[in-house]
Order: C-alpha cells, then sequence, then structure tokens
C-alpha cells in the first residue's frame, strides 16, 4: 500500500508533463503552417493467423476494410477471431484443456487537418467468460519543415471479467497514455522513441489460474492495480541497394516490480520487382513480478503462478516474404504476404512439475494474408 | 514544496512552449510571387530537352511531383484536363518528376495517360532552384516569366484554384 | 526535504538545457527537403506487415510476456501534403 502511495507522488510530474505537453500540441496546432498530413490510404486486408506452442494453439482469420469519405475522413472496420485450443502445461496440471472462441470487432476514424491527424478508434472483444472494450484517440502533430512527427494518444478500456458456470463477476479499467517522437535524421534514416504509461485495476489475475504455496495449490491472488511503464527507441536506415535495416530497444518497469528488456534487429530486401523478404531476430527478457513464486515457502498477502510473470528469456527467429501479385501504378496494389517466426522460451523459475527441471518451449506463429491498396 | 514550485513550473512551461512554437515556424521560401521564375533545361520523357524561357509568352504552370506521393499521382488528372482545355490558348503545363528512377516515372505518367510534357528532374537540380516545401508543389508563371502563386500541396478543390488563376493569367 | 529540493534543480535544470536547446533550434532549418524523401516513403523503411498481422504479432507478444505498450507508429513516411 505504501508502496503504491510513493509510486503516485513519482507519477506526479508525470503526469503534470503530459498534461504541459498536450497543452503544447495544442498550441502547435493552432500556429500549424498551412501544411498537412496525407489521409491513409483505401486499403482490404484478409488474414490468416496462427500461434502453435507449448500445447496450445491459437488460430483464425481476420478481415480489415478501409475507406476514405470526401478526401477527409478514412474509416476502417475490422474483424478478428481468435479460435484457443488449449492443453498447455498450466492447463494439463491443473485443470482439463478447454477449447474456446474470441472475437474482436475494430473501428477507427482518421481525419487530417493541416499538420496535424486525429484518430479516434475503438474495439470491442468477446469471449464466453470475457468481455473488454476500449477507445483510444491519437494526435499526430508535424512540426519543423515536416521532419519531425509528434504523437499523443489516449486509451480507456473497460473489461467485464466472468468464469464458466458462475457468468461475470467483477471488471477491470485500463488507463494508456502514449507519447511518441518520430525525427527524419537523413534522406535514409529515421529514428523514433515512443514512450507509454499503462494502469490497470480491478479484477487483474485469472479465476482458473492456482498458484502453489508449500506445495500445495490454492487460488492465485493478484494486486488490483498495475501501473506500468515502457520506453522504446526505434531506427531504420537505407543501405543504398533496395535494402534496409531495422533496430529497436524496448525497456519497461511496472509496480509489480517486473523489468523487462527487449530487443531486435531487422534486414529487409526487395528481390527484383516484385518481391520482397525480411528477416528479423528478437531478444526477451524479464524478472518475475514481486508476488510471483513457482513454490512459495512462506504465506503472502499476493502469490501467483502464472508463467507469465516469471523470471524468464525468449529469442525469436523470423521471416516475412511479400510478393506483389498485381499492380496497376496510380490505381492499386494487390500483395500476397506470409511470415513465419520461431519463439524459444526459457523459463528461469518455472518448474514442469511433470518432469522436474525449469520449463521451456518452443513456439511457431505463422501469419498467411492477402493486402490491396486501392 | 509544492506551492513553492507552482509559478516556476508555469513559467518553464510557458518557455518550453514558446521555444517549440518557434521551431515550428515557417522556413522562408525560395521562390515568391513576383519575382522572375528562375530558368532551368530537362530532358522530356520523350527524348529532347526543354527549356523553360522558352515558354516565354505563355501562361506557364510548373508541378513538381514523383510517383511515391499519393496526393501528387491524384492531382495529375485534374492537370491533365486543365492542360487539355487552355492548351490552345497559350497555356503551357509542365511535369517535373523528382524520382530518382526515371523508369518509375515514364511507366506511371505513360499509365494516366499524361499528355502535358513531363521533364525529368532525377539530381534534383530544378527542385533545389526552387526549394520548394512541399511535395507536390505547383508554380504559375505568367506570359512575362514572372512567379504570380505558389501552392504547396494538393488538397481535393485546388484544380478549381488552379483553372481559376490560370484563366485569369490569359486574360492578361 | 533536501532530496526534494535536489530533484526540483535537476529537473529544472533538465528543462532550462532542454529550452535552450530548442531555442537554438529555431536557427536550423530542416536539412531534409520533401524531394529528398523518396527513400523514407519507401515500404521498405517500415517494419509493419499490414495492420492485422501487426495487431497479431503485439497479440501472441502481450498474452505471453509481462511487458506492454510503447509501440507507437514510426510516423515520417512521404511528408506529401
Amino acid at each position: 500500500m505504501a508502496a503504491s502511495k510513493l509510486w503516485l507522488q513519482w507519477a506526479r510530474p508525470w503526469r503534470r508533463a503530459l498534461r504541459a505537453v498536450a497543452g503544447l500540441t495544442g498550441g502547435l496546432l493552432a500556429a500549424s503552417s498551412g501544411r498537412a498530413l496525407t489521409l491513409p490510404e483505401d486499403s482490404a486486408e484478409a488474414l490468416f493467423h496462427m500461434y502453435k506452442g507449448g500445447g496450445l494453439t491459437a488460430s483464425g482469420p481476420a478481415v480489415l476494410v478501409r475507406k476514405s469519405l470526401a478526401d477527409k475522413v478514412s474509416l476502417s472496420g475490422s474483424y478478428y477471431v481468435d479460435s484457443v485450443s488449449s492443453a498447455s502445461v498450466d492447463v494439463i496440471t491443473t485443470a482439463s484443456p478447454y477449447k474456446e472462441k474470441r472475437t474482436e470487432y475494430g473501428f477507427g476514424a482518421d481525419y487530417v487537418y493541416r499538420d496535424s491527424q486525429i484518430t479516434l478508434s475503438g474495439s470491442n472483444s468477446k469471449e464466453p467468460d470475457y468481455t473488454a472494450n476500449s477507445m483510444g484517440l491519437d494526435i499526430a502533430q508535424e512540426v519543423f519543415g515536416g521532419m519531425t512527427t509528434i504523437g499523443l494518444g489516449y486509451t480507456r478500456g473497460a473489461d467485464k471479467v466472468g468464469q464458466k458456470g458462475i457468468g461475470f463477476f467483477d471488471n477491470a479499467k485500463h488507463w494508456q497514455y502514449r507519447f511518441g517522437i518520430t525525427q527524419i535524421l537523413s534522406p535514409r534514416w529515421i529514428a523514433s522513441a515512443n514512450f507509454e504509461a499503462i494502469s490497470d485495476s480491478g479484477y487483474l489475475g485469472s479465476p482458473y489460474r492456482v498458484a502453489r504455496v508449500f506445495g500445495a495449490a490454492i487460488p492465485e491472488r493478484v494486486p488490483r492495480t498495475r501501473s506500468s511503464r515502457a520506453l522504446k527507441f526505434r531506427t531504420s536506415h537505407d543501405l543504398g541497394s533496395r535494402n534496409a535495416v531495422h533496430a529497436e530497444y524496448r525497456y519497461f518497469w511496472d509496480t509489480w516490480a517486473i523489468k523487462a528488456h527487449t530487443a531486435e534487429l531487422g534486414y529487409s530486401r526487395y528481390f527484383g520487382d516484385l518481391w520482397l523478404a525480411d528477416a528479423f531476430l528478437r531478444f526477451y527478457s524479464q524478472k518475475h513480478a514481486l508476488f510471483y513464486s513457482d513454490n512459495a515457502a512462506a504465506e503472502s498477502l499476493y502469490i501467483s503462478r502464472n508463467r507469465q510473470l516469471s523470471t524468464f528469456n525468449s529469442i525469436g527467429l523470423g521471416g516475412k516474404v511479400s510478393y506483389t501479385w498485381k499492380r496497376v501504378p496510380g490505381k492499386y496494389e494487390i500483395k500476397a504476404n506470409g511470415a513465419y517466426e520461431l519463439v524459444q522460451y526459457k523459463f528461469k523459475d518455472y518448474t514442469d512439475i511433470r518432469s522436474g527441471g525449469t520449463y521451456s518451449l518452443n513456439a511457431n506463429v505463422l501469419q498467411l494474408s492477402i493486402t490491396a491498396t486501392f | 514544496m509544492s506551492l513553492q514550485t507552482k509559478p516556476v513550473a508555469v513559467t518553464r512551461r510557458v518557455m518550453l512552449g514558446a521555444a517549440l512554437a518557434a521551431c515550428a515556424s515557417i522556413a522562408l521560401p525560395a521562390v515568391t510571387p513576383a519575382m522572375v521564375a528562375p530558368d532551368f533545361t530537362l530532358r522530356t520523357m520523350s527524348g529532347p530537352n526543354l527549356r523553360l524561357q522558352e515558354q516565354r509568352g505563355q501562361v506557364v504552370l510548373v508541378n513538381f511531383w514523383a510517383t511515391w506521393c499519393g496526393p501528387c499521382r491524384q492531382e495529375i488528372p485534374h492537370l491533365n484536363r486543365l492542360y487539355d482545355k487552355y492548351r490552345t490558348s497559350g497555356f503551357q503545363l509542365l511535369g517535373v518528376n523528382i524520382d530518382d528512377d526515371a523508369r518509375a516515372a515514364t511507366e506511371l505518367a505513360t499509365r494516366l495517360g499524361v499528355k502535358f510534357p513531363v521533364l525529368l528532374d532525377t539530381d534534383k537540380k530544378a527542385s533545389r532552384l526552387y526549394d520548394m516545401s512541399a511535395m507536390p508543389a505547383t508554380v504559375v508563371i505568367d506570359r512575362d516569366g514572372r512567379v504570380r502563386y505558389v501552392h504547396r500541396g494538393y488538397r481535393d478543390g485546388f484544380e478549381k484554384t488552379y483553372e481559376q488563376q490560370i484563366r485569369e493569367l490569359l486574360k492578361e | 526535504m533536501n532530496a526534494c529540493r535536489i530533484l526540483n534543480s535537476a529537473r529544472g535544470m533538465a528543462a532550462l538545457v532542454l529550452i535552450s536547446t530548442l531555442a537554438g533550434c529555431a536557427n536550423v532549418e530542416p536539412w531534409v527537403k520533401p524531394y529528398e524523401r523518396e527513400r523514407l516513403a519507401d515500404p521498405i523503411m517500415k517494419t509493419s506487415g499490414g495492420a492485422l498481422a501487426d495487431k497479431h504479432r503485439e497479440h501472441v507478444r502481450e498474452v505471453r510476456e509481462a511487458s506492454r505498450g510503447a509501440n507507437g507508429v514510426q510516423g515520417g513516411g512521404c511528408g506529401c501534403k
């Protein structure tokens, strides 16, 4: 409790700073030099996605359509389905395999006025025991001759948490504050910095998950508030022979004492007129949450054995291929894309009780899609 | 402690705002109305060179565009229409393309059925001369070779303004 | 109390440094012209694989990892108006 009070004290200048920047951007909007960003292109996308790893398979289709009206507003709508079939280690050792379907609808409206772009977005996600709704507002402002883009964003989410056989019994609320700067450094080099603060309040655990205390299984107890911060630096550089290199690093920290590092390197290259290939390597490591324990040796107010909150690292290696199937310059373009990633997770303080050793898993992520812009 | 910092914090915020606003200020353009349009000679898509000064006596609209710029592509059919309508009345329209790859420009221009001369400025000579602060950029030049109107960017309805200005200059 | 004052002045110092740097930037001209942005407008400079694919990838990561956020779009592109 004292920790969260101290945290709020520390966070106050951040909140003040955010309000200050919001005020500044308003000032910039008023002083804009009469130029403008462009609306996103009209497009349509169809995707088949699949995640398979550690006994869990989640796959499904997704569709997105984007259309501009009167060259002023660009509207988009999306439909996304996730069919989950889980026989993962925690499900198998503490419960029984299950199948579930999650459906998500999203909408967006982009409005461009002079130097700024305003985006309103919303989403609704439904599964039998969890519904999540969110609304977001993003503002992007071009300054300094168009070389710098400043972005601000806010998203508010409200979820209803339920349990099979019981119904909805609790809720969770989320607030996200985003700030980003993108800077063009040279005709071939662009870099950006993004900061995001996320706060959650309400039921943040899972009614199905159990923790282990003195070897016995008890329902997990998770704090009802969480505040996190993430800072990401990203850069892309064109190498001159129709190829480019990308690098990014993100540092994450929150009030649950989790600290995580993410680093990613990517390389993209054109092959001929019609093919584009990407390869990327991603390193991830995190330190466990304060109340996480594989097998607690003492009673504490909060306890969880959620793998997601443990100490682990992962390495992912992936590739993407894009083929321009039909292109009429100035009219439309249709591309077929495929992406595959292999991720290896190594948990440091989560034991697989079937084998006794620390748990590790390999996951496969596959994405097949057709994208069209017109 | 918080009472002491309040006025200082406000002043700091105001100064920060002023500094950022100063950054957002407009850069002075190289080409302004009433000055003589800088001369340039560029190769056309069809082969021979074309010089701006040779167009004296005609009303000229110079449009800087690129294949990678969405609004540029949107504008071209409108420019085509204007060229068709007024070319016999002493109007010339020059499309200066600034792509690194002239082939892409030629391909797109042919696809869109461009009738006006397309000049290729791959080494950005003319672009630097005119130093336009936006893409696309349009300069309307009168019969005496003087810049009369400068347009930055393209949005729906700009072509009506172009037509108005062309008619006005043709009457002179 | 002492610690608060130090932090305060550190923040004040940082703000002053930032202001003087930015005030200086009013004299700096944008060094990449709109007609030089062809390479930046190329899709190869984006790490995005399509809006849906990005959303899926982000979702997969958020479900398995404790960290989230700061995935803002790296804008820039063609800078056309």
